[in-house]
């Protein structure tokens, strides 16, 4: 099960887990996207991420998660450095889908500074806007 | 928040899940709906069975059950059933209907047989599409056309419109009548199976067909019904029209049926079907299941400002017969240096990877020796197809893509668009700019997919 206060959402609907750190080294996060935004996709058929070693700006667009009927774009939720990407994503994109938070997972990042995310609460709270504004 | 943010602007109509990666977009803001909405007589039957939605030319529409591409992949190894309950059924009535049709259609109706459909168009006099449509002979003076959703008043103001003179009556039967499409290679056996369907020919049989003990096969009317033919049918005591048409590469059957015996109908065939692999399917899987089989969609590959000819549908319009609107301009088309040939025509690409080409992606010429594999310039000389294709610069467009999809029967990108004549060979060689990527792609002759025939 996931640990939903384990993580950080952002409006653009995706999720970012805090990593312990190794002793000295950058802290690091995991992110991917919620079950909420791969629901809105539909079936994942396609999924492009920046490979380790590229810097990633806060707000930038490093990736695309695309379905049969739609392009998602995967928005950078930090300043940083890509440590890792989901390999296995790129080969098998319905786990997007069918695991987002858990083997799901797209890409982890060293960062030096966390800017501010949603908590799970918040989170719940703006999809409930936006099914309203609907 | 009312901007749509659809990329495809106001002119493409609202059939399709907006493109969430449009700039002042994030992946979901994109859905906004517009008030008014029209809701499916099987609405909650789809709530029930958990179906996301979309808005369809203003109804809200099934978009997927669970899995779009699981539903895509039913249809064609065993079936779906599909709610198409938004198209408009025009009823075309009384003794001239037939001429009355030829006069206002683009193809020869009054040619088909009672039971028998054809598909047309209803063109402006500029001979632009107005809708593409299926017209089904239910007497001898008795049509049923069947407009699109997105064309439902264009359609009828364009056949009331053409009315005068002709013994005629139109009459919009939308309101009271749903629309079930039951599509795979399982189809036959299920409408077959469903209960409370009675044939005229199979009645005596099969009282009751619900049973295994199903009606003989070699005499049930479903068998010798051939494609683009109908029949008429009973259900729970009321007129059903079963038509062997569809929107989808498979073999199949659409049922027309009073909006009052909608859910019934649905639950029975549902109930049918499940054994023999049947799911509920959504819009998305009907517009990847009808790219694969090459069918336009209009607000795609057809419009007002396309001719019929150049969306390879040369043979609809039937210049054999008397005049019908759009006849002088097709005419005119014809004579030598019409400047029709020039036009940019309908074909089918295909890529490879992953990656898909989507509507409105631009078009150009073949990669050049620059952008290649770093071949030496000399090298490419006598292999270059562009030497003849003076617009097959890097830089100026050649064609636009209509609609795209990585296919999930072939597993690789198909799509839809137009092209300048001198790309439009089967084998000629394009890029499309995909997202600020030029990839190759390769025309090929429409269909991508073709089902096995049995």
């Amino acid at each position: 099960m996931t640990d939903f206060d384990q993580l950080n959402f952002t409006r653009e609907h995706e999720w970012v887990r805090l990593e312990p750190a190794a002793d000295g080294a950058a802290p690091s996060a995991t992110i991917g996207i919620t079950a909420y935004a791969a629901d809105k996709l539909g079936d994942v058929v396609y999924v492009d991420l920046p490979d380790e070693g590229v810097e990633i700006a806060d707000g930038s667009v490093v990736g695309e998660i695309e379905s049969t009927k739609s392009v998602g774009e995967l928005f950078a939720p930090v300043n940083g450095t890509i440590l890792a990407k989901n390999s296995a994503v790129e080969d098998s994109p319905e786990l997007v889908n069918s695991d987002p938070y858990g083997e799901g997972w797209l890409i982890r990042v060293a960062f030096t500074e966390l800017p501010a995310l949603l908590s799970y609460t918040e989170y719940q709270a703006l999809l409930g806007d936006e099914e309203a504004s609907h | 928040m009312t901007d749509s943010s659809d990329p495809h602007g106001p002119g493409s109509h609202g059939d399709l899940p907006p493109t969430l990666s449009s700039p002042d977009a994030t992946l979901l803001d994109a859905t906004a709906l517009p008030s008014g909405l029209v809701f499916s007589p099987l609405h909650e039957v789809h709530v029930a069975a958990g179906a996301g939605f979309t808005d369809f030319a203003g109804w809200q529409m099934p978009v997927r059950y669970s899995s779009d591409l699981a539903e895509h992949h039913a249809v064609r190894t065993a079936a779906g059933i599909f709610d198409l309950s938004h198209m408009a059924e025009l009823r075309v009535e009384g003794p001239e209907a037939a001429a009355f049709l030829d006069y206002a259609l683009a193809g020869k109706l009054s040619a088909i047989a009672i039971g028998q459909a054809k598909y047309s168009l209803l063109l402006t006099p500029d001979a632009g599409i107005v809708d593409d449509l299926v017209v089904y002979r239910r007497g001898e003076t008795d049509f049923l056309v069947v407009a699109n959703a997105g064309n439902h008043a264009e359609a009828l103001d364009g056949l009331r419109a053409r009315t005068g003179g002709f013994a005629v009556t139109v009459t919009d039967e939308s309101d009271d009548t749903a629309l079930i499409a039951v599509q795979g290679p399982n189809a036959r056996a299920i409408v077959k199976a469903a209960a409370g369907i009675r044939f005229a020919d199979a009645a005596a049989a099969a009282p009751d067909a619900a049973t295994h003990a199903a009606p003989d096969a070699a005499t049930h009317p479903l068998d010798s019904l051939k494609y683009y033919w109908s029949v008429d049918a009973e259900y729970q005591g009321r007129g059903l029209f079963v038509a062997r048409t569809g929107y989808t590469g498979e073999d199949g059957f659409e049922l027309y049926v009073p909006v009052a015996l909608a859910v019934p109908l649905w639950n029975d065939l549902v109930t049918a079907g499940e054994p023999l692999g049947l799911v509920p399917a959504g819009l998305a899987s009907r517009d990847t299941l009808r790219l694969e089989a090459g069918m336009p969609l209009y607000g795609h590959e057809l419009g007002l400002d396309t001719k019929p000819a150049q969306a390879g549908l040369g043979r609809v319009p039937n210049l054999a017969k008397g005049d019908f609107v759009g006849r002088a301009a097709l005419e005119s088309d014809a004579q030598p240096g019409s400047g029709a040939d020039t036009v940019r025509v309908l074909v089918g690409l295909v890529g490879e990877g992953k990656r898909a080409a989507r509507a409105d992606y631009e078009i150009f010429g073949p990669a050049t020796s620059g952008a290649g594999a770093g071949a030496a310039d000399a090298t490419t000389a006598d292999t270059a197809t562009s030497g003849t294709a003076t617009s097959g610069t890097a830089t100026s467009g050649i064609g636009t893509v209509t609609s795209g999809v990585l296919s999930p029967t072939l597993g690789f990108p198909i799509a839809m668009a137009y092209v300048d004549p001198a790309f439009a060979e089967p084998g000629s060689e394009v890029t499309i700019d995909i997202r600020g990527k030029r990839l190759t792609f390769r025309v090929t002759t429409l269909p991508f997919y073709r089902r096995k025939r049995d």
